[in-house]
């Protein structure tokens, strides 16, 4: 390592910045709108909920073959860190896996951010039960959560805790590992906190693998995403829940029409009505969003809109212009 | 990395410093050595089993896709694109921002800053304990300086860049001191004894004789860099980018963004993603570590 050649790194390094600068200055893209082609670009910036990101991203991965030069990104900070942002101007979408609340309303009230809430699609969750298993046909929220709670853990072991009249039967449990939504979602309703329950199951990521704990112990228990109870109809046997207004049974439709509660909710995005007004391109993905919620949401693995879910929210987007 | 380093750098040498090699036969230091061994036995099965699993889960998807696709919802068209390139312009900039900046400041707190003042001994001490500060903090302290400067999208190349300065720059520092510091006092007094000036001695001798010790740290400290997604996810990292980054002011995301992403949807076809792309990022930082051992082992002086 001579001086000159130190030099000449030196001088390398220099030359290397400017070209970072330049391409820095020079690459970005316009702020928006209609290009030459007469397809739009720009960028559209949806953070928020990581339950509805997958549906955000299948959007955009489709969005891609309609508008390639449209620049979609996803961030997940929760739903309330997503609403934080929105608020404060810094996002065009955001995603929620519940309704917005009063102070993040007073946040974006503040702010002077107006907004547009839809309804992208619906989440249900399953118990489900081995196909022999015939007394446990309607389960209560208490006693999902005697099962489930993290109380119960190595003391609940028999299903004749959960219900005297149930028979002397092992329980197995088998459920979704931490790392998925519907194990914070299940967690919630159930437990009444988010990731709260007892340790000693067979968790796992791969909701196939708990179809296949199900469908092999009589005494099993476990909860799943709904679509995966309708591809196994002969492996496992779904609970019908009573929340509180009896027992309903889990049904693309009970979801969507809210009786399946707690475990059938809504998934929302919430658009920035200035954005969809002045950004081309955040109307042209919102639109196609809406529009193709049938392909999404089979691609995210959730329940589509019903016709009239579907019907709203296109209305209220027509109102923003 | 560290279990890395050390199974690299420690495996040839620790025969020479046992006792056997001088003919001692006491049970202590043999006791001793076989303790050595076991550590060393453990750091590397844990690496062997980690790398075993990942080709064994990822092996499949490892291939040109991974490198040519962007991010999609169905896993079998889904590739790490952005998220290479992402790395790519993150380190590079991080590499722009720190080691100029390093370097100087090594050599003015070696070679010009009076190392018996107040003010440059705590200095120094800030330096030492800054290296030792969790990654996370440096993320805080990027995010609330972008926040006081105005900035609304954090989540930018130079965001992240800045970050991962501030977690290295403290490493940096420290190696190039240990570099400059291993240079013989008799090449400054020579050089200053033949008429040079203080600037001219350190630019032209100490400078240039502490490179491959520069070099070595500055990589090191580039492949910590690499591997972090902590302070990038409190900068409110995406998870989801389907364009390349084509400036500093761009969107991004890294491959530790996107591998922390993967291992958390449910299909297994994601994890798979998320094996292949450790893979990916485990060459790229075995590559850089041996090219920092290369460097020290080929360019290094002994005077």
């Amino acid at each position: 390592m001579s001086y000159r050649s130190l030099k000449l790194a030196g001088l390398s390094a220099t030359i290397a910045v400017a070209a970072l600068v330049l391409t820095a200055c020079g690459g970005q893209p316009a702020a928006g709108g209609d290009s030459a082609d007469g397809g739009v670009s720009g960028s559209v910036v949806a953070d928020g909920s990581s339950t509805v990101a997958p549906l955000t991203e299948a959007a955009a991965d489709f969005f891609r073959d309609e508008a390639p030069d449209v620049n979609v990104t996803v961030a997940t900070s929760g739903t309330g860190g997503g609403f934080a942002k929105f608020c404060a101007e810094e996002t065009d979408i955001s995603n929620a896996s519940r309704p917005i609340k009063d102070e993040e309303i007073t946040l974006c009230e503040e702010a002077g951010i107006e907004y547009t809430e839809i309804v992208i699609a619906n989440d249900g969750l399953s118990v489900v039960v081995n196909p022999e298993n015939d007394f446990a046909k309607c389960l209560t929220v208490e006693q999902l959560n005697t099962i489930w709670g993290p109380e119960a853990e190595g003391t609940v072991t028999n299903w004749n805790q959960v219900d005297p009249s149930f028979p002397d039967l092992e329980l197995a449990l088998f459920g979704a590992g931490t790392d998925s939504g519907t194990f914070d979602y299940f967690t919630d309703a159930i437990n009444g906190e988010e990731g709260a329950i007892r340790t000693d199951y067979s968790p796992s990521e791969d909701d196939n693998i708990t179809v296949q704990g199900v469908a092999g112990d009589e005494g099993a228990i476990g909860f799943l995403g709904l679509s995966y109870v309708e591809e196994n109809p002969d492996s496992m046997k779904a609970v019908e829940v009573d929340g509180g207004a009896g027992c309903v049974a889990p049904t693309a439709e009970t979801v969507q029409d809210g009786t399946y509660s707690p475990l059938g909710r809504e998934l929302f995005i919430y658009v920035n009505n200035a954005s969809y007004a002045e950004k081309p391109q955040v109307k042209s993905f919102v639109d196609f969003y809406v529009e193709s919620e049938a392909e999404v949401a089979e691609a995210a693995l959730f329940i589509g809109l019903t016709e009239e879910q579907k019907t709203t929210a296109q209305d209220e987007l027509a109102t923003l212009g | 990395m560290r279990t890395l380093q050390d199974s690299l750098a420690g495996a040839p040498t620790m025969p020479l410093k046992t006792g056997k090699a001088h003919g001692e036969r006491r049970a202590g230091p043999l006791i001793f050595l076989i303790v050595l061994w076991l550590s060393l036995a453990v750091a590397v099965i844990f690496l062997l089993t980690l790398i075993v699993n990942l080709l064994l889960e990822g092996g499949s998807r490892f291939g040109m896709p991974l490198f040519t696709e962007y991010p999609s919802s169905s896993p079998d068209r889904a590739g790490a694109r952005p998220a290479i390139l992402g790395s790519i312009w993150v380190i590079a900039t991080t590499a722009l921002l720190t080691i100029p900046l390093g370097v100087a400041a090594a050599l003015h707190l070696e070679e010009f800053a009076d190392k018996k003042h107040w003010f440059n001994r705590i200095i120094e001490l800030n330096v030492q304990n800054l290296a030792a500060v969790p990654s996370i903090v440096y993320g805080l302290l990027a995010l609330a300086f972008l926040a006081l400067i105005g900035v609304r999208d954090k989540n930018i190349v130079i965001g992240g860049a800045l970050a991962l300065s501030l977690l290295i720059l403290p490493v940096i520092i420290i190696a190039t001191r240990e570099a400059i510091r291993a240079v013989p006092s008799e090449i400054r007094d020579g050089s200053l004894a033949l008429g040079a000036t203080k600037w001219q001695t350190t630019w032209r001798q100490v400078l240039p004789a502490s490179v491959p010790g520069i070099a070595t740290g500055s990589i090191l400290a580039l492949s910590r860099a690499l591997g972090e997604a902590a302070p990038l996810l409190l900068l409110g990292a995406l998870v989801f980018v389907s364009f390349d980054p084509n400036g500093l002011l761009s969107g991004f995301t890294t491959l530790p963004i996107q591998i922390f992403n993967w291992t958390g949807r449910p299909q297994e076809g994601f994890h798979e993603l998320a094996a292949a792309a450790s893979i990916l990022l485990l060459g790229l930082l075995l590559l850089m570590n041996g090219l920092a051992i290369f460097i020290r082992n080929r360019y290094q002086k002994r005077w």
